[in-house]
């Protein structure tokens, strides 16, 4: 029994370094996405181009895709970009935009001086479909599986880092049509 | 002289009045265009905004924040209360899209059970430790009685005592 007592700090330390130790790979500014496995949430948005035809959200189905939400006064939108142009011209995959709290001269603009890597773009300009989709801010990425459910976000720039860690073998996977 | 003096003075705290009337309308994000123009909706949505977290910069209330997206959920919260949502509803608004995150003060659930136990078990050690500590303490007290002083220890004290007395 006094051995037990006399144990319990070097317990307790033990237990505490494990409890920090995990905290330090826990970044707790990071909020994890309620849409995970979910679908996603239905919009209708006008498109950027003005066409006419606008952004459902039931263009993300049977296919897997992209959702990236950007803004034209985003550096880490313009960061990702080239990353997203790369993807879009190995054409392997749909990548869709939603141009998030911005104005549509100020969207349109971006897209054509940076060129656009999007099949569709969506203007958001009130971010009601952005705070539907549990956007904290731009830019911001989801993986659209088949059936239109949101499979992982990204928040943050694309990087080849996270591109290569996450995004490609999740899409591998999806896109073999395994889950 | 002195009434100047006493003139200056009043102006200075009158300055400070002003001074501080102007910023604490800052200390809150409110803007008037999102002010309702029913004063129990307001006071309602004040309180709301109170108790959700900005998730932009994360440890304001939506209510203290700048943030554009802080501005986009009090707008939201005046609407669902507008529209007839309870208080409730209208939290729940929220959370449903940025989960339990938001809210300042967390529900006590499976996952939340360190957060909200953890003060109280620290304290129960605590006071296990010390009653134990206590008790041990009592018992050793109540069974020494101090040893009965040796004889030469005895002669020492007589010799110190006679020294004193003839100074």
């Amino acid at each position: 029994m006094g051995r037990v007592v006399s144990l319990t700090p070097v317990l307790l330390f033990i237990l505490l370094a494990f409890g920090l130790g995990f905290s330090l790979t826990n970044d707790p500014s990071k909020m994890p996405s309620l849409l995970i496995d979910k679908a996603v949430p239905a919009f209708a948005l006008a498109s950027l181009d003005e066409d006419g035809r606008g952004f459902p959200s039931a263009d993300l189905r049977g296919k897997v895709s992209l959702l990236n939400v950007f803004a034209s006064w985003c550096p880490g939108c313009r960061a990702e970009h080239p990353m997203l142009m790369r993807l879009a011209e190995k054409g392997r995959l749909s990548i869709y935009g939603i141009n998030w709290k911005d104005s549509s001269r100020a969207g349109e603009r971006w897209l054509k001086a940076n060129q656009s890597p999007y099949a569709r773009v969506g203007f958001d300009e009130n971010g009601r479909v952005g705070i539907d989709l549990g956007v904290t801010g731009v830019p911001e990425t989801f993986v659209i599986d088949r059936s239109g459910r949101v499979r992982y976000r990204h928040a943050g720039p694309l990087t080849e880092d996270v591109w290569h860690e996450i995004f490609e073998p999740l899409l591998a996977r999806l896109q073999d049509g395994s889950s | 002289m002195n009434m100047i003096l006493r003139m200056s003075g009043c102006r200075v705290l009158l300055g400070m009045l002003v001074v501080l009337a102007v910023f604490s309308s800052f200390a809150h994000a409110v803007t008037p265009d999102e002010v309702l123009q029913d004063p129990a909706l307001e006071m309602r949505a004040r309180t709301i905004s109170q108790l959700l977290r900005c998730v932009v910069c994360q440890n304001q209330s939506i209510d203290d924040s700048n943030a554009p997206l802080a501005h986009d959920l009090r707008v939201i919260v005046r609407e669902r209360l507008v529209s007839g949502d309870t208080d409730k509803q209208a939290i729940d608004f929220i959370v449903h899209r940025y989960g339990n995150f938001v809210l300042l003060n967390p529900p006590m659930q499976l996952d939340t059970l360190a957060l909200w136990g953890g003060p109280a078990l620290f304290l129960l050690i605590a006071a296990i430790g010390f009653g134990r500590y206590l008790r041990r303490r009592s018992t050793e007290q109540a069974t020494e009685t101090p040893a009965a002083l040796t004889t030469i220890e005895q002669e020492r004290i007589a010799e110190l005592l006679i020294r004193r007395n003839s100074t």
